[in-house]
């Protein structure tokens, strides 16, 4: 029955920690510019796995530059199934986890919404706004439809809920690094790691922090403790200004040296 | 057993409520709930909240005869004067509550979000008041509209911070106060202004303002001979007035209206959702996007509505009616010159309603409560200019 929990995010994300290798998860805004070439690129440069944000209106755990590019994506006019047919016909090599607001898996129905990620090959699903205590009723029908609900983790978040959420965790555990929300920050907060150490003490499934994680040097230092990262604003920004699925490439496969090299650190 | 007694465990009214808010945050809201119910039965805070209240905001406000207005429509019209409330409106009740609890938790410094300006202002003051720090979040649309308030929030000594993200109102300023509370919970507390927001805050803010509605049963009590009102009426946006003084009433035969404007009527023209920490009614697209309300009042400017009223509305409890602009426009200046009462264009709402209702959905010969939410002084350069008179 628990093997039967495993679903292929998680597989894939355990595989790789097992084999000592640290891993790498970028996020893409769906629907701004030539984002499914770029989800190519970085799965290319070395992406384990690739979050990708549905736009919702109202994003209250994100920072000015996932605002804007979810913005320019609505203006754009994509909606959460165009994304969805989207992914599901460019049928990408590596694990895709979709991250948006509670509200547009409400709006849809829990029972639909499951299926259609399914269908449409998405294996998890992210939802900063659906805690813990909200989350029983989709994670059962998430579940039940094979796709795995990420539950995030804070730092505020107290030891012995900690234990019940990554307990209640499928995919991953999602270690926010900082008190705030989403955005570049000239340093890794100490918190970063300090999430990472208190998650890995109460669970044996994959431990990424993102949040505040910005560049390579700072995605090797936490993931000296954490699994692996999530990295979103610093490449969406880079995305912003213009640059397309090269300047991805570039950036994941730099983000890629940094946690190798990371590893290597801890090893020596 | 109350009608608008306290929430389920989870924080729901019904099927309306919760906590949807992240992760960050959920630790604070337990606190605030354990705090809030534990000053709520302590006699001491109760009394500090109270001699506030009294001799700070001026509590109680009066209840008003419109003898000339009662006159012209044929009903007996009661004024719940929350504009004679200080800083104008019924929004002090809650800010002196929340600043208390502000102080009982040891945080020193508040933030919120205001859309006419009106829970800016009082925060401010209730901030001055108790020396905390103040940071208000209004949108650049609402700054621009109501320039009197953002300066009085200044002379307050608040810093004003303009947003400028989505539709630039009410909603907007919610969602940045909200990320900033995220980077900022240990030491700050956010003041929601209204009946809305994750557990506690529904039901806290509608604590906090029920003064208004318990005030009024009393007044109205000995007014009417032992009887209580035919209808009690509130403009809602958030809620929060409403919600005070339904709670009043909820156990009475009294019929309950909310008065929504038609621009941001979410119970008239929501579907249930979930925005801004709870599950209530709300204006949103086909695929669950949130729209963007459009009224004259920024008050009422909201797409979303408190979660209580979902639930009053569903159960059959509390109706909720709509009102437009033009109507609310002619109903301002109707009883500034039959009453010269002012008000704000948020219960002018209600008063609109019952203008044109008079003799319809209320018949003749009916008693009407109106809580007058504000007093109309913050919005009269905007009235001049829509009206055509330079000011």
């Amino acid at each position: 029955m628990a093997t039967e929990l495993v679903g292929i995010l998680e597989k894939a994300l355990s595989d790789k920690k097992r084999a000592g290798q640290k891993i790498l998860v970028p996020y893409v805004c769906g629907g701004l510019g030539d984002w499914i070439e770029t989800i190519h690129a970085i799965t290319e440069a070395g992406a384990d796995a690739v979050e990708v944000g549905i736009p919702f209106s109202d994003p209250i755990m994100d920072g000015p530059t996932i605002q804007e590019a979810s913005q320019k994506a609505l203006e754009a006019g994509v909606t959460p199934s165009s994304i969805l047919s989207e992914i599901r016909r460019a049928d990408f090599s590596i694990p895709i986890a979709v991250m948006t607001y509670y509200n547009i898996i409400h709006h849809a129905g829990h029972d639909r919404f499951a299926k259609v990620l399914a269908d449409c090959g998405v294996s998890a699903s992210i939802i900063p706004d659906l805690q813990l205590d909200e989350a029983t009723d989709w994670i059962r029908i998430a579940d039940e439809n094979r796709v795995e609900n990420v539950l995030l983790a804070a730092p505020s978040t107290h030891p012995d809920r900690l234990r019940r959420l990554a307990e209640s965790s499928r995919g991953f555990v999602y270690g926010v690094g900082l008190m705030g929300v989403t955005g570049e920050r000239t340093s890794l907060a100490g918190s970063a790691s300090e999430i990472a150490r208190r998650l890995k003490e109460c669970t044996e499934k994959p431990v990424l922090v993102g949040v505040g994680v910005s560049n390579a040097v700072q995605a090797a230092e936490v993931s000296q403790v954490s699994d692996g990262v999530i990295v979103g604003s610093a490449l969406i920004r880079r995305l912003l200004r213009g640059g397309g699925p090269q300047t991805a490439f570039e950036f994941v496969r730099e983000l890629r040296k940094g946690v190798d090299a990371g590893l290597g650190n801890s090893l020596g | 057993m109350s009608v608008m007694g306290p929430p389920s465990a989870s924080g729901r009214f019904g099927e309306y409520g919760g906590r949807y808010v992240p992760e960050s945050l959920i630790p604070a809201c337990f606190e605030l709930e354990r705090v809030f119910t534990e000053a709520w039965v302590d006699p001491e805070f109760i009394a500090e909240y109270r001699k506030i209240l009294t001799e700070y905001g001026g509590r109680p406000t009066p209840v008003t005869e419109l003898h000339r207005f009662s006159e012209r429509l044929g009903v007996r019209v009661l004024l719940k004067r929350e504009d004679l409330a200080h800083t104008g409106s019924h929004k002090i009740n809650n800010v002196v509550g929340q600043a208390l609890l502000t102080r009982r938790m040891g945080k020193k410094r508040l933030i919120a979000e205001t859309g006419a300006g009106q829970h800016g202002v009082a925060t401010a003051t209730a901030a001055a008041l108790l020396g905390l720090e103040c940071v208000v979040y209004m949108g650049e649309t609402d700054i621009a509209r109501q320039a009197l308030n953002v300066f009085r929030m200044k002379l307050l000594g608040a810093s004003v911070i303009s947003v400028t993200s989505g539709s630039r109102t009410l909603k907007d300023a919610i969602n940045e106060a909200m990320r900033e509370w995220v980077a900022s919970v240990d030491t700050t507390h956010y003041c929601i202004g209204s009946v809305m927001g994750p557990h506690p805050y529904p039901y806290m803010v509608r604590e906090f303002q029920r003064i208004v509605g318990d005030e009024a049963y009393a007044q109205t009590k000995e007014m009417l001979g032992g009887e209580v009102p035919d209808y009690v009426v509130a403009c809602v946006g958030g809620g929060s007035n409403a919600a005070g003084t339904f709670a009043g009433f909820a156990d009475t035969s009294a019929k309950l209206i909310g008065v929504e404007p038609e621009g941001g009527a979410a119970i008239n023209r929501g579907i249930p959702g979930v925005v801004h920490g709870s599950r209530s009614n709300l204006l949103q697209d086909d695929v669950g996007q949130v729209l963007e309300a459009h009224s004259i009042s920024a008050g009422l400017d909201y797409p979303g509505v408190g979660p209580e009223h979902s639930y009053l509305a569903s159960i059959g409890r509390a109706s909720y009616a709509m009102a437009n602009d033009s109507e609310v426009l002619s109903a301002l200046q109707l009883l500034s010159r039959l009453e010269g009462i002012i008000p704000a264009l948020e219960p002018a709402h209600a008063i609109a309603y019952v203008i044109r209702e008079a003799g319809k959905e209320i018949p003749l010969g009916s008693t009407v409560l109106v809580t007058m939410s504000g007093r109309g002084d913050k919005d009269a350069e905007s009235v001049a200019q829509i009206l055509g008179d330079n000011i």
